[in-house]
């Protein structure tokens, strides 16, 4: 992901396994204690103490390798166009927990940085 | 909407203020399958059939990278593991109900749904006297009067449901006409972004998400996107023994 937009090369198959089977096991999760109470109530708390710690793991794994890329030297790395426009956009997401507002700083810092910085 | 039960107005009413979050995010879900190569039906199906935004967009990012199919489905997967926790929790509100509308209220489960609806059942502020033929008692949320738990939840959810699904469809008509120069793939990772910064709550969240985020880095060149899952597993192994060593 450096900035070239690549294209999936799976065909229809490919994709809509996918689709269909997170798809299911989505359902399966929002329905299991909906559908079991009475059989089982609660969530065993190791289960919760790790579930604590998915969102976290998971979404740092996405964004970081999509933010960040690694350069030669540190200066390169950490001036890259994403990585200020990451930055901004880390320190609203911060102040506003705005998912919107998130968005349209960091695009707009971007384009700023892409398109109007000379370099 | 003059023709719904009250208490599906109440909870249109107030998943209004969350559409305002949902548009954007939905719109990029749209954009970003377009983008990464998706048709048209399968960007909008997926909305229709996974209906899970974050997790949308772990999938179209990794189907982009031609990840091994196997990765895919579990990342997407692992993501919604948190919607156990939201299924337990609200689980003795739903139990009167049949299996078929069980199903129903499941599928539309959603962070949002689930918060706000647990919000009002737990502060037992439901408008009980708009429900007539409801038989009030059986409730395991111990307080009184629970008609129309259902109506309420259904409200918020549905209309999250359509504003979320036509969305999409608004992102799916504009990602086939925007250039590519604008760099719109990167408002995946500004979602990402937005939903993670809430979730570094304290020190072992802190440790989960950096230690993640730099395996994940590390772990760019393996094959198969394989390094994403292993960052996670890292993560939140990390996580639980920060939390360890501090209690």
């Amino acid at each position: 992901m450096t900035g070239v937009v690549a294209q999936t090369s799976y065909g229809p198959v490919g994709v809509w396994t996918a689709i269909v089977a997170v798809g299911i096991a989505t359902f399966c999760i929002r329905l299991s204690f909906i559908y079991l109470f009475g059989r089982i109530d609660t969530v065993p708390p190791r289960v919760t103490r790790a579930l604590r710690y998915v969102p976290a793991a998971v979404l740092a794994a996405l964004v970081v390798p999509s933010v960040v890329t690694i350069e030669p030297t540190a200066v390169e790395t950490l001036t890259a166009d994403r990585v200020i426009a990451g930055g901004l956009a880390a320190v609203v997401a911060w102040y506003t927990e705005d998912v919107t507002a998130t968005i349209v700083v960091g695009l707009v810092a971007l384009w700023v940085v892409r398109f109007a910085v000379p370099v | 909407m003059p023709r719904l039960p009250p208490t599906v107005r109440a909870g249109v009413r107030a998943s209004l203020p969350l559409l305002v979050g949902i548009v954007p995010f939905g719109l990029v879900a749209g954009v970003a399958a377009i983008d990464a190569g998706l048709s048209p039906v399968a960007a909008l199906g997926m909305s229709v059939v996974v209906f899970a935004g974050a997790s949308q967009l772990a999938v179209i990012e990794l189907l982009r990278s031609d990840a091994a199919v196997p990765v895919v489905v579990l990342t997407g997967i692992v993501i919604n593991l948190r919607m156990l926790m939201y299924s337990a929790s609200i689980a003795p509100y739903f139990q009167r109900y049949r299996s078929r509308w069980k199903a129903v209220l499941a599928y539309l489960l959603t962070d949002q749904a689930y918060a706000v609806s647990i919000a009002r059942f737990e502060s037992g502020t439901e408008s009980g006297g708009d429900d007539e033929g409801d038989d009030a008692e059986a409730d395991g949320g111990g307080s009184e009067g629970g008609a129309g738990r259902d109506r309420f939840y259904f409200g918020v959810a549905a209309s999250l449901w359509v504003v979320w699904v036509v969305s999409t469809a608004v992102g799916v008509g504009l990602g086939r006409g925007l250039p590519d120069s604008w760099g719109l793939d990167f408002a995946v990772p500004l979602v990402f972004l937005a939903l993670l910064v809430p979730r570094i709550e304290d020190g072992p969240t802190a440790a989960a998400g950096g230690i993640a985020g730099l395996v994940a880095l590390a772990g760019v060149g393996i094959p198969y996107e394989l390094g994403l899952p292993l960052a996670a597993v890292v993560g939140v192994g990390v996580g639980l023994a920060v939390e360890e060593v501090r209690d």
